[in-house]
């Protein structure tokens, strides 16, 4: 069972980015996923969120408590809800809309600029996309065919392609980044052999 | 006609009546019974198929005109017979749908569907009978009461703004709307009749006499004093800015038919409008041609 | 009783992610209802917004009424006009209703209302669960009537009882509510729509006599009268004064016996053919966790925990949450220690356990008063106590 949050603000399209991951792992990954979201005023305009819970059995409780994932887009997202992330959980932020604190326990950080990609793009208002896409990328918790099949009834008709163009520009940037990653960890191990 | 078949026809009211539930409730002088007089005989000049036409009521004494009129026929809780109606005749467009009810009914607790049910121009005829008091608990203060008149929760006289009734419901959307009184029983079937053909929210107001509660409360005398009244202060004014048909406490009552224009019905708007929007998609609703 | 599939039209076949909102919105075309009257209020709108945007090219009417008094009063109307007729609210829009299902009950009138309850009393939280209308829906109006009131646990379930709840109230001529709640009206899931030849449907009960003999009340066989629609002829009158088998007003204390006694015995002599529930492990056990809604789904995870730990508990879940399971728990009540009752309310449903169970087990509530579903620890924490 891993539990998810994507967290930002209002009109970034968190919501949506909780919707398209669990209709693709529920749909399309033929896994259990659960979707929640934070109502009322609150997610209007300040920080907003959506959970996921996934799993291969039924998901029994369908809040999550301490997510293994957290994605953040906005400052104010990141701050209320980093200190539930577990000790070796997996923080993803938009670089240039969130500054994060020292590291805490083993959690790994991946940084993304999501917004100014999209701006890249055409359209902020797609960031969220390529945020998806990273995630994909990052976690391997959803594969990205689900991501894409996903798509159609949450993005606008018309928008699609664009859409998926920035779902693609976060995927490749973050395995890019896995690659670094692995990179590094070779040139480690290597120089520990010497 | 030969003498014994006349003595042998059955008033023609009868056809439209439950017999099985005569005789009404209603007290000796009360207005509403002549009032489902004028509805049988304009439902009889209409011509409509009597299959197709249905009746509701909600609490009250004129509550109690869906349990005596012989048609599909809905007694339903207070104040609710309008959206109880709009349902039934959005089920079954093809209805004729009236809502026979009093001012308590309609105006008081009522009130919000009145004015909602015009606003949307829901096609249906509504009969109010206006006895200015609650006279089903005992005669209690209406919103309908003029100002100074007695009722049992107005012991020292009213002294509320009470409403226009055809004010309301033209402000509110109503395409035929009128007023008469329990005198005027020819025009108050002839405006059934006119109404029972139009298509729209129709309005008909009838002020009739509470013998028994109103009038003896005020020391009004008999129905034919309250009959004296009518004749003596009504005057019929065809056309009346509905701004001007206040009624005070035993002052002039304006009569007459107010407002009568075409305008679509809720129905219309939906089939217009969604037809506009959603093209060949769209599943026109409750168009009834010749020959369905 | 005359079952028929459902009509393709209304069936939106295939896998989806929906909400439970949407779900009953789904679960209602499918059934076939083309009516549907309702009032905006949190967190149910949103059925009332698929319903908007998906009738219009399927077939029907939606319309949004000036308050829910009038809602359930068009429902009344609409049903009487022959129409499936359904309606969504919460806790205040409920509350407003209550007079005219007590219309709806004496008139036996099917139709449906969804409640996505959230915490009450009053305007409460309108954003957060809660289970707190359970005694509501069973006594809210005044008088002596009997109810069905459904409890889905899943969006899933939303879809398939709101289906149910359509054919139960066709069989029974009474409404029936889908008592769901804003943690399972907001969670998406994956909701399987099956192809419309594999939902069946009840048809209302049509009366084909001849139209003088007519009566709208006369109990059939099974206890039910048969229904007409307006504009058919009849000529019909229907009162929510106590009335006769012909629908006339009888105001005496012997019409009042017969007219009461009908409608609540239609259910309750019905009962067992209406409820539904889910047991499991009860054979050996100590306590029994009884639940409904998104309790359940909880429930079972502090009941796997218990199992670990060695302890002997089983489940019911109700489905049908009305009419109550009462038989059953009364068997039950013999042979174990206590039972457990869980639910989003400061108790209610746990008031029904113990007064099945007589005295027989103890009903131990584990109540909260809204906002948030169990944490599945504060329920295994009762079953332990319970079970030593």
């Amino acid at each position: 069972m891993t539990e998810i949050r994507f967290s930002g603000f209002g009109g970034q399209g968190i919501i949506r980015c909780g919707l398209i991951t669990g209709k693709a792992l529920a749909i399309f990954d033929n896994k259990h996923a659960t979707m929640t979201q934070s109502f009322g005023p609150e997610a209007r305009g300040s920080a907003c969120s959506s959970q996921l819970v996934v799993s291969d059995d039924r998901v029994l409780y369908p809040y999550i408590s301490t997510p293994e994932i957290l994605i953040s887009m906005s400052q104010e997202a990141y701050e209320k809800y980093e200190p539930e992330l577990i000790e070796d959980g997996i923080l993803i932020i938009d670089k240039d809309l969130v500054k994060t604190k020292p590291p805490r326990g083993n959690i790994k950080t991946y940084v993304v600029p999501s917004t100014r990609f999209a701006e890249e793009l055409g359209n902020r208002i797609i960031a969220n996309l390529v945020m998806l896409g990273f995630f994909t990328a990052i976690t391997r918790i959803v594969s990205p065919e689900a991501m894409k099949k996903a798509l159609p009834g949450l993005v606008p008709s018309r928008f699609l392609d664009l859409n998926i163009k920035a779902f693609d520009r976060g995927y490749e940037y973050g395995k890019k980044i896995l690659d670094e990653e692995k990179k590094v960890t070779k040139k480690k191990v290597t120089k520990t052999k010497k | 006609m030969k003498e014994e078949d006349r003595l042998q026809e059955r008033p023609p009211i009868e056809d439209f009546l439950r017999m099985d539930r005569i005789p009404h409730i209603w007290c000796p002088g009360c207005g509403i019974g002549t009032v489902v007089t004028s509805f049988a005989e304009a439902l009889k000049k209409s011509e409509l198929d009597l299959d197709k036409v249905a009746i509701l009521s909600g609490i009250g004494c004129t509550g109690r005109v869906a349990g005596y009129v012989k048609l599909d026929s809905i007694h339903t809780t207070h104040g609710r017979a309008l959206p109880v109606a709009t349902g039934l005749k959005l089920a079954n467009p093809e209805l004729k749908v009236v809502v026979f009810s009093g001012d308590g009914d309609i105006a008081g607790i009522g009130g919000n569907h009145f004015i909602h049910a015009a606003r949307r121009n829901m096609d249906i005829l509504i009969i109010c009978v206006n006895n200015f008091n609650y006279a089903m608990t005992g005669g209690q203060v209406a919103a309908t009461t003029p100002i100074d008149a007695n009722a049992s929760t107005a012991p020292y006289g009213n002294f509320e703004y009470p409403f226009s009734l055809p004010y309301l419901a033209e402000a509110s959307g109503a395409t035929y709307v009128a007023r008469w009184t329990a005198l005027h029983l020819r025009r108050v079937t002839k405006s059934i009749q006119e109404a029972l053909g139009k298509r729209g929210f129709s309005f008909i107001e009838v002020i009739t006499p509470c013998v028994t509660l109103y009038a003896r409360r005020n020391r009004l005398g008999d129905g034919l004093n309250l009959l004296k009244y009518y004749y003596e202060k009504s005057e019929i004014q065809h056309g009346a800015d509905t701004r001007t048909l206040d009624i005070s406490y035993q002052g002039k009552l304006i009569v007459g038919k107010f407002v009568d224009k075409e305008k679509p019905t809720f129905l219309d708007c939906m089939n217009e409008h969604l037809g506009k929007v959603l093209g060949d998609k769209y599943q026109p609703y409750g168009v009834y041609h010749d020959g369905d | 009783m005359k079952k028929v599939k459902a009509d393709p039209k209304g069936v939106l076949t295939g896998s989806h992610y929906l909400d439970g909102d949407y779900a009953i919105a789904e679960g209602a075309l499918a059934a076939g209802c083309q009516f549907f009257a309702g009032y905006p209020i949190t967190p149910s709108t949103e059925t009332a917004e698929r319903f908007s945007e998906r009738i219009p090219t399927i077939g029907g009417v939606f319309i949004q009424m000036e308050d829910e008094l009038a809602s359930i009063a068009a429902l009344i109307g609409a049903a009487w006009g022959g129409k499936k007729a359904m309606t969504v609210t919460s806790g205040p829009g409920f509350s407003l209703m209550m007079e005219n299902i007590g219309l709806a009950c004496m008139l036996e009138t099917p139709l449906v209302i969804a409640n996505v309850q959230r915490g009450g009393p009053s305007t409460g939280l309108p954003t957060l669960t809660g289970q707190q209308d359970m005694m509501q829906v069973k006594w809210g109006s005044h008088g002596d009537y009997e109810i069905i009131a459904l409890s889905p646990d899943s969006p899933q379930e939303c879809f398939d009882l709101t289906i149910e709840a359509f054919n139960l109230s066709e069989m029974y001529r009474v409404p029936v509510f889908v008592m769901t709640d804003e943690c399972v009206g907001h969670m998406h899931e994956k909701v399987v729509i099956p192809p419309a030849e594999e939902i069946e449907l009840v048809e209302r009960k049509w009366y084909t006599g001849p139209k003088s003999k007519y009566l709208p009340f006369k109990p059939d066989k099974d206890m039910i009268p048969f229904m007409v629609k307006a504009g058919d002829g009849y000529h019909f009158h229907i009162t929510g004064l106590t009335h006769d088998e012909r629908g006339y007003p009888v105001i005496n204390a012997e019409c009042q016996d017969v007219c009461v006694r009908h409608l609540n015995d239609k259910i309750r002599t019905k009962a067992d053919e209406i409820i539904r529930f889910e047991e499991d492990k009860t054979d050996d056990a100590d306590v029994v966790v009884i639940s409904y809604g998104i309790t359940s789904r909880v429930t079972t995870r502090a009941v796997r925990k218990a199992r670990e730990a060695g302890l002997k508990v089983g489940t019911i879940r109700l489905i049908t949450v009305w009419p109550f399971p009462e038989k059953r728990i009364k068997e039950l009540a013999k042979k174990i220690k206590a039972f457990i009752v869980p639910e989003i309310n400061y108790g209610q449903v746990v008031i029904e356990v113990e007064r099945c169970a007589a005295g027989q087990a103890p009903a131990i509530p584990v109540s909260h008063c809204g906002g948030w579903v169990h944490d599945p620890d504060d329920i295994f924490k009762a079953i332990k106590e319970a079970a030593q």
